[in-house]
């Protein structure tokens, strides 16, 4: 049955590792109707951005949380005003969004306490006796509304239930006497979770600004300021935390592709046909890297305090640009070594599609355990990527070039050909990982690329 | 207007139907010659001849198998389990077949299953037990409850004269015990329509069948107090009268719910539920429970007093709640 509470709505838990989010855009006002799943909001946290559907349908109360700003999990950040909701009119705009821990201490300021307690017998200062679980700061539903619809304070009654519990009964008898005020407006009325006041209003903690830590240079003329979204905060925080815990060193391997590029051809059409999935070079590589770290179980590990933990699967990470470059996103294909080449081509290119159409769920953006990074689509020959920690190998491709290459004819003659070349590096945490160990990985990946024999 | 027991009026509500409608006959075991185990068919057997009043085997499967096929062919059986307990032999053919039929294959199943029920006479764990939860839970069955003399009669009425199967619990402790005006003539109570028993305005009780007295009881009680307790006989469990258990629940703000069927499960449970999420903003205390422990009933005398909920369980159940 619709009744007069309003339903809240918080910061969402987007997964387990993330314990804050921004609202990047409110996509309703204060006012307007709003049906249940319709989106209410935009947020973007660490791992995602998504969008907040409203929880009922209503009506939008009052947003309380500005766009911009960053809040913890489970903050208040709007309620809505169920549809049928008793008495509620659509409520009056609240005022601009600016002060956001406002709202909750006008809620709880116990303004007529003072007033109300000189009339009526027991004295507010006496009330903080209710340390027993039903004592007088429990306020059933019953006398929670009634004490809204009539603006009382249900601590100014006189309570005689259960360890001073004000009932039904008190609170009526209270009102019939005439020690309540006029009916208050209904929107403000306390929300039914606030607990009954305390004596001296307790200031509300202010939200944590997301402060930044640098002294602010003034801007220039001609220099133009935009805001830093969430995601470029934690990509930000994750380089500088990479490097600072981890020893990076970066070797680098030619590969001559043409076998896979010979397969590739091969496969393209009737994947495509039957499938709709392209078989692009980095799925042959994701494939070869998944192998070879079956053999090089350091590079596929983690250090966790004094140990070194190593697993039989591998959880591979796939960088995909977002934004045009503007943004960067580690999805995961789990189990990578389940799968054969066309189930690895058909997760990349799933996972690179929801990425950029923001469908990502938290979870597959956790528990990768290595990573490949692939900007050689743009010409790019060499790079040393950053660890995506706490993981302690990344793999780099780069652009596939036609190269004069030397090779030996039937003859065991050393001729040159045009050959298909691709630099691939590993970075690697030298902590863990030594020199030769990852030489011998890029050179067995080096191994199975060049010596590619499609079997499915 | 003529005091008759509930035993009677149940009685007489058969005879009656079966003189207006040649389509309704009884079958059961013992129903005939001997007149049933409880004699609620007493004379019947002289009265309308071997064939409207049927002797079966000892197989609570073939009677209401028997009386679902009749039913198809457009008779109105009235089957009879000697206990209400053993419909359990007949679960498939009830549950499977005749609750779906309906929904199924568009045909009606026009039974009507007499279930003598409860306990409070040592009949022990096989001839003592409420199982109306067990069917109030299976769409398509119909689940009837009188506590009165005068509804076991109008409701037998509307049973016999619904489409759907439908299980009445009589309940054997009010056969002899309770006796009321039951009118003469032919007359029906409607499915779904609480009855108020007794008037209040601080709490209220709901509850059915012989529960309904205990309650009575317990509120003559405490009114001493200076409480002042409702009953509310639900009469019929499926359907239920959630409008009325509501508008109290709202009134007096506080509920308690009373049953002679084990605690867990029991269709109190989905009344506590039901006044929980519609009337929340309407209680003053907890939605509380009286019902039997989940255990068989016993044949102890002494144990199963204190298994069947008392008139003195309930008055400390009503200053409890009374006093939060």
């Amino acid at each position: 049955m619709a009744t007069g509470t309003q339903i809240e709505v918080v910061m969402p838990q987007m997964g387990v590792s993330v314990s804050e989010g921004t609202v990047t855009k409110w996509l309703k006002q204060p006012g307007e109707a709003i049906a249940r799943d319709e989106a209410l909001l935009e947020i973007s946290t660490d791992k995602v951005d998504t969008e907040i559907p409203s929880p009922a349908d209503g009506i939008v109360g009052d947003l309380l949380v500005a766009e911009g700003d960053t809040v913890e999990v489970g903050t208040l950040l709007a309620t809505i005003v169920p549809v049928g909701a008793a008495g509620m009119e659509p409520p009056a705009p609240a005022e601009p969004v600016a002060a956001v821990a406002e709202p909750v201490t006008t809620a709880v300021a116990p303004e007529p306490l003072a007033t109300a307690a000189a009339e009526d017998a027991p004295p507010a200062s006496a009330a903080p006796d209710g340390a027993a679980g039903n004592g007088r700061t429990f306020v059933s539903p019953v006398v929670a509304r009634i004490a809204a619809e009539h603006g009382v304070d249900p601590n100014t009654v006189a309570g005689t239930g259960t360890g001073g519990r004000v009932t039904k009964k008190d609170i009526l008898a209270h009102i019939e006497s005439g020690a309540a005020p006029a009916p208050a407006p209904p929107v403000p009325a306390p929300t039914p979770a606030a607990a009954p006041a305390p004596p001296v209003p307790v200031p509300v903690a202010a939200q944590p600004a997301p402060a930044p830590s640098q002294p602010v240079a003034p801007l220039q003329v001609g220099e133009v300021e935009e805001p830093m979204s969430a995601m470029r905060r934690g990509v930000m925080e994750h380089m500088r935390r990479s490097l600072d815990t981890s020893a990076h060193v970066s070797s680098a391997i030619e590969v001559d592709m043409s076998r896979i590029v010979a397969a590739r051809e091969q496969l393209k059409k009737e994947y495509q046909a039957s499938y709709g999935v392209n078989p692009t070079y980095l799925a042959f590589i994701a494939k070869a890297t998944v192998e070879t770290l079956q053999d090089y179980k350091w590079v596929n590990a983690e250090i966790r305090g004094e140990k070194i933990v190593t697993r039989p699967w591998v959880n591979l990470g796939i960088a995909v640009s977002l934004e045009d470059g503007k943004g960067l996103i580690v999805p995961v294909i789990r189990n990578a070594q389940d799968l054969n080449l066309l189930g690895i081509a058909r997760a990349i290119a799933d996972l690179a599609a929801r990425a950029r159409t923001k469908k990502l769920l938290p979870d597959d953006v956790q528990g990768g355990t290595f990573t490949i990074t692939n900007p050689g689509g743009f010409g790019t020959f060499h790079g040393t990527p950053i660890i995506s920690q706490p993981q302690v190998g990344i793999l780099g491709t780069y652009a596939l070039v036609k190269r004069p290459w030397v090779v030996q004819d039937e003859l065991g003659h050393d001729v040159i050909a045009i050959r298909p070349l691709m630099n691939i590096t590993l970075t690697y945490d030298h902590r863990l990982v030594d020199g030769a160990y990852s030489g011998g990985f890029l050179r067995d990946l080096r191994a199975r690329l060049e010596g590619w024999e499609q079997v499915d | 207007m003529a005091e008759k027991t509930y035993l009677q009026a149940i009685s007489d509500g058969l005879r009656q139907e079966m003189r207006r409608d040649q389509r309704v006959f009884v079958l059961g075991e013992d129903v005939g010659v001997y007149g049933g185990a409880f004699k609620v068919t007493d004379g019947f057997q002289a009265e309308f001849g071997h064939w409207r009043v049927l002797d079966m085997p000892l197989s609570e499967t073939a009677i209401v198998a028997g009386a679902t096929g009749a039913a198809l062919m457009g008779m109105r059986p009235v089957a009879e389990m000697q206990f209400a307990d053993f419909v359990s032999c007949a679960w498939d053919h009830l549950v499977t077949v005749a609750a779906k039929q309906h929904y199924r294959a568009g045909t009606p199943i026009p039974i009507v299953l007499r279930l003598p029920s409860g306990g409070g006479f040592s009949g022990g764990p096989f001839h003592s037990q409420n199982p109306e939860s067990l069917f109030a839970h299976i769409p398509g069955l119909k689940v009837v409850c009188p506590a009165t003399p005068e509804d076991a009669k109008g409701l037998l009425v509307t049973a016999i004269e619904d489409a759907n199967p439908v299980l009445f619990f009589e309940h054997k402790h009010l056969y002899r015990r309770i006796k009321g005006e039951v009118p003469e003539e032919r007359y029906s109570t409607p499915f779904g329509k609480a009855r108020i028993h007794r008037d209040g305005d601080d709490i209220v009780v709901i509850t059915w069948g012989a529960m309904v007295y205990t309650a009575a009881e317990a509120a003559e009680i405490v009114a001493a107090d200076d409480i002042s307790v409702e009953v509310m006989d639900l009469r019929t469990l499926i359907p239920w009268d959630r409008e009325a258990v509501l508008a109290s629940a709202r009134r007096t703000s506080k509920v308690l719910v009373l049953h002679e069927d084990t605690r867990t499960g029991g269709f109190g449970a989905e009344i506590a539920a039901t006044v929980a999420e519609e009337a929340f903003e309407y209680l003053d205390g907890p939605v509380k429970r009286i019902a039997a422990p989940d255990s068989p009933v016993p044949f102890s005398p002494p144990l199963e007093q204190a298994y069947l909920p008392q008139i003195d369980d309930v008055v400390a159940g009503l200053r409890e709640l009374a006093a939060y």
